[in-house]
């Protein structure tokens, strides 16, 4: 018989939420000469990443383990952190190179590879997108990459040896199991993340940031330039309930759209 | 100019028509053109043979496309195809294929794409509050917005070569509980209805589905009537923390028009709202406002719809 303890055979689970700093989604947006001009936006972490760090603390709350809150930014972006370890994570990490301005995709993706595998992170949750781009592809290239099974989207999430995920589908909402080691992304489901009480706070303030960095490849795609919408035209008004026939008639005829 | 690899996009099991605005906006970056059908059964690919504007057809034949796994799409597709700028239908599927695709090639990815010039692709960012426009060098992955591009026509009769591929699947599906209502979702929808918090109450969403079920529309809903009603999905959200949608039409009611919003569904080819408030917001983005109550004009407006259509 074998004398390890149990303690020694189970390996806890090491998790990352990956979150991003972008800016208020309620606020308005100007371009100035060619570029987004952010001087007087506030910044906060993406509505998304709130939906990733409860799930990945209800993940640590059902195995054990740790959640390590991860974001890629100069050191303005260490106010989210503070927000997520207010939520409850146990550590904060920040990964950045001052060589770094704007990395595309390939190279941001190599750069979480890179720190994730440093970190030795056995599952990796983050927003289904950033409310940035809303691109939504930092979840499914990063698993990609590590060579990791992902899951995107989720709304619900059981823990055990793998993470049984819910998930929209064509048909409807899929029950999948996502073996681990795993990226996933999540959507606003059934967890709502919690909120950050006073504890948390004094202690988000005393924690510290991980300084990390990595190797970063050269991006092939670079912004060129940013730009408004093209403004509509007015569109008419009506007033009263009853001009609702003349509108559909004009959707008709005028729109063509129906 | 690199070689365009077009992937056919399969919406329940057959070939979405916008895959014909793929081949144009692979055009629109420049080469030769060649179209990838994903399929289970390679005779689906004989849709597609006939589009104009194409150089090559390749149907990859794998069990794994009628699954959800994007590891298994992805692997499958990267070994059956050859290399260059890949574009994608910028649906929820497809982007992660997307993804994991560039991930597969060491490429950057760029989504939601809707104006090319040459290597100059722009997409919206902020949900649509403003355009960025990036430069690619050399090879990307790329996915396209949906009903932004004029499709290719047919007539053509080009080769299929097919390739049978198999895929790394990573996950495993444990049921699927069927949509339990065969509404339409907003995301894929040609028309949408959507209420706010104007509305008072959820039951009274019931008048918005009746006008959708009228002109088969989806029924969508403002973020303040999701945050304030349970029985409201979130999955019904459209703006930047829910949908961003661009149909043919979309119906605002007792929405005001908050910026959050505003971004989920301004480019719209038209709007209709209607709000008793004439200061709202929305006014500014419809090309039809109604200053009334929807109680006095969802009644007329489902008369004159079911006049009209009935």
């Amino acid at each position: 018989m074998n004398r390890f303890s149990l303690a020694d055979t189970i390996e806890m689970s090491t998790i990352v939420v990956l979150v991003k700093q972008v800016p208020d989604t309620n606020a308005k947006i100007a371009v100035q000469g060619g570029r987004v001009d952010l001087s007087t936006v506030k910044m906060e972490m993406s509505p998304y990443d709130g939906f990733a760090i409860e799930t990945a603390l209800r993940h640590k709350e059902a195995t054990g383990g740790t959640v390590t809150a991860l974001t890629v930014g100069a050191a303005g972006t260490e106010k989210i952190l503070k927000d997520a370890k207010a939520m409850g994570v146990d550590n904060i990490v920040r990964v950045w190179d001052d060589a770094w301005s704007e990395l595309d995709s390939n190279a941001l993706q190599s750069v979480l590879k890179e720190s994730i595998e440093s970190l030795g992170a056995h599952a990796v949750y983050c927003g289904k997108s950033a409310a940035d781009t809303g691109a939504g592809s930092t979840g499914p290239g990063l698993a990609e990459r590590l060579g990791w099974a992902n899951a995107s989207n989720i709304i619900n999430a059981e823990f055990g040896d793998a993470v049984t995920v819910s998930m929209p589908v064509e048909a409807g909402v899929a029950k999948i199991s996502v073996p681990l080691p795993a990226v996933i992304s999540c959507d606003k489901g059934d967890f709502k993340p919690r909120k950050a009480n006073v504890k948390g706070i004094m202690m988000a303030k005393k924690a510290k940031v991980e300084l990390l960095t990595a190797n970063a490849p050269a991006s092939s795609v670079v912004v060129a330039h940013h730009s408004m919408p093209a403004a509509k035209p007015a569109g008419k008004t009506y007033e009263g309930g009853s001009s609702a026939s003349e509108v559909v008639q004009l959707l008709r005829d005028e729109a063509n759209v129906l | 100019m690199t070689d365009k690899i077009v992937i056919a996009e399969l919406t329940k099991g057959t070939i979405n028509p916008s895959t014909a605005e793929l081949v144009a906006a692979a055009q629109a970056m420049g080469g030769n053109v060649t179209v990838v059908v994903p399929c289970t059964d390679a005779s689906m690919a004989n849709q597609v043979a006939s589009y104009d504007g194409v150089s090559k057809v390749i149907a990859v034949k794998s069990d794994v496309f009628a699954g959800n796994d994007s590891s298994g799409w992805a692997s499958a597709l990267d070994g059956a195809m050859p290399q260059g700028t890949v574009l994608f239908l910028a649906t929820s599927r497809s982007k992660d294929v997307a993804s994991r695709l560039a991930s597969r090639r060491g490429l950057s990815v760029v989504q939601d794409v809707v104006s090319i010039e040459g290597n100059n692709l722009t997409s919206p960012i902020y949900s649509g509050k403003a355009n960025q426009t990036v430069t690619v060098n050399g090879d990307a992955v790329v996915s396209v917005r949906a009903n932004v591009f004029s499709g290719v026509g047919s007539g053509s009769s080009n080769d299929v070569s097919v390739v049978d591929a198999s895929g790394d699947v990573k996950t495993a599906v444990q049921e699927i509980m069927q949509r339990a209502s065969a509404r339409l979702d907003v995301s894929e929808a040609n028309i949408i209805i959507s209420g706010g918090r104007g509305m008072g109450s959820p039951a009274n969403f019931t008048h918005l589905e009746a006008v959708a079920d009228t002109i088969g529309a989806a029924v969508g809903a403002s973020r303040a009537a999701v945050d304030t009603w349970e029985e409201i999905p979130h999955s019904m959200q459209v703006g930047q923390t829910g949908k961003t949608v661009n149909p043919n039409l979309y119906i605002a009611v007792g929405i005001s028009g908050a910026i959050q919003h505003l971004a989920g569904m301004r480019s719209s080819k038209y709007i209709v709202a209607i709000n008793k408030d004439a200061d709202a917001p929305i006014f500014q983005h419809a090309d039809y406002g109604i200053v009334a109550t929807w109680e006095e004009t969802l009644p007329v407006f489902q008369d004159a719809l079911s006049n009209l259509l009935g």
